[in-house]
């Protein structure tokens, strides 16, 4: 959304620093990198899978160039990415619309902070997509 | 229209794809464990089954879409923040806008079309 009246003076440079910041600074960098990198598959596995149009000589083909060692690894690091930012994207909708951050209270000293409740959910997210991480891990390299 | 509208629909189309994207990565990646469509759906034969069926088309251009806008509109955000001037917003708003679109037809037209028809025209 366009910013209105707060530039960002840090510019890409505030992805990684700029700040003391807390834990989910690094998911919403590491949310950016992985939506990046998906896109870009993304229209790449548009052009791809295109080829089922002109027949099975075209996909076969395609399928051929796709493969290999290099190419298997290239897919679980998308894979792992799509687990990590579906896992985190469900933790931003669910932040965004208000729940899992605590109810307001006093601001009395010593302050506390919705912090530590979102910490948990955070933490959740990271464990959550290791674990779909892994299993696919299991099938792009031991189950094949 | 406006972000708020268009931030609204970015995370409607972010709840579509965690269903279909989740669907197409058990189909397709999670194959040997879950085995859904087989262990073998790059194979060509289990492509052209998918082809043919009416649900794997409508949901693989709903996917199309949606991801299409959730990406790009991303990715409109990562660009938006740098604070680039009027004229570069829209520039950036009507390219994007075009890439989306241009991806979106020839997506579409690769899933509805029967599996080899671009290579059958005149032959």
């Amino acid at each position: 959304m366009a910013s209105r009246g707060h530039p960002n003076r840090l510019g890409i440079w505030g992805w990684v620093g700029g700040g003391s910041w807390g834990f989910e600074r690094y998911l919403y960098t590491l949310h950016r990198l992985t939506g990046l990198a998906l896109l870009a598959y993304f229209t790449m596995h548009i052009f791809v899978t295109s080829t089922r149009a002109l027949g099975p000589d075209s996909w076969k083909q395609a399928m051929d160039v796709v493969s290999g060692p290099l190419f298997t690894l290239g897919e679980f690091l998308v894979f792992a990415a799509f687990a990590f930012h579906a896992v985190n994207g469900i933790r931003l909708a669910i932040i965004e619309l208000g729940y899992a951050v605590g109810k307001p209270i006093e601001p009395v000293y010593p302050y506390a902070t919705s912090v530590g409740r979102q910490r948990r959910l955070a933490s959740a997210v990271l464990m959550i997509a290791a674990v779909i991480a892994v299993w696919g891990g299991l099938d792009f390299f031991v189950l094949k | 229209m406006r972000d708020r509208t268009l931030w609204t629909w970015h995370i409607a189309a972010g709840a579509v794809i965690l269903i279909l994207l989740g669907m197409h990565m058990a189909i397709m990646h999670l194959n040997q464990s879950l085995g859904l469509f087989g262990p073998e759906p790059l194979a060509w034969e289990s492509v052209a089954e998918r082809a043919t069926s009416l649900f794997f088309t409508v949901t693989y251009v709903l996917l199309l879409g949606a991801a299409l806008y959730h990406g790009f509109y991303g990715f409109r955000n990562i660009l938006f923040e740098l604070n680039p001037g009027a004229g570069l917003r829209r520039t950036i708003d009507v390219g994007l806008s075009v890439l989306g679109l241009a991806l979106f037809a020839f997506g579409t037209w690769a899933a509805i079309a029967a599996p080899g028809a671009a290579t059958m025209v005149g032959g």
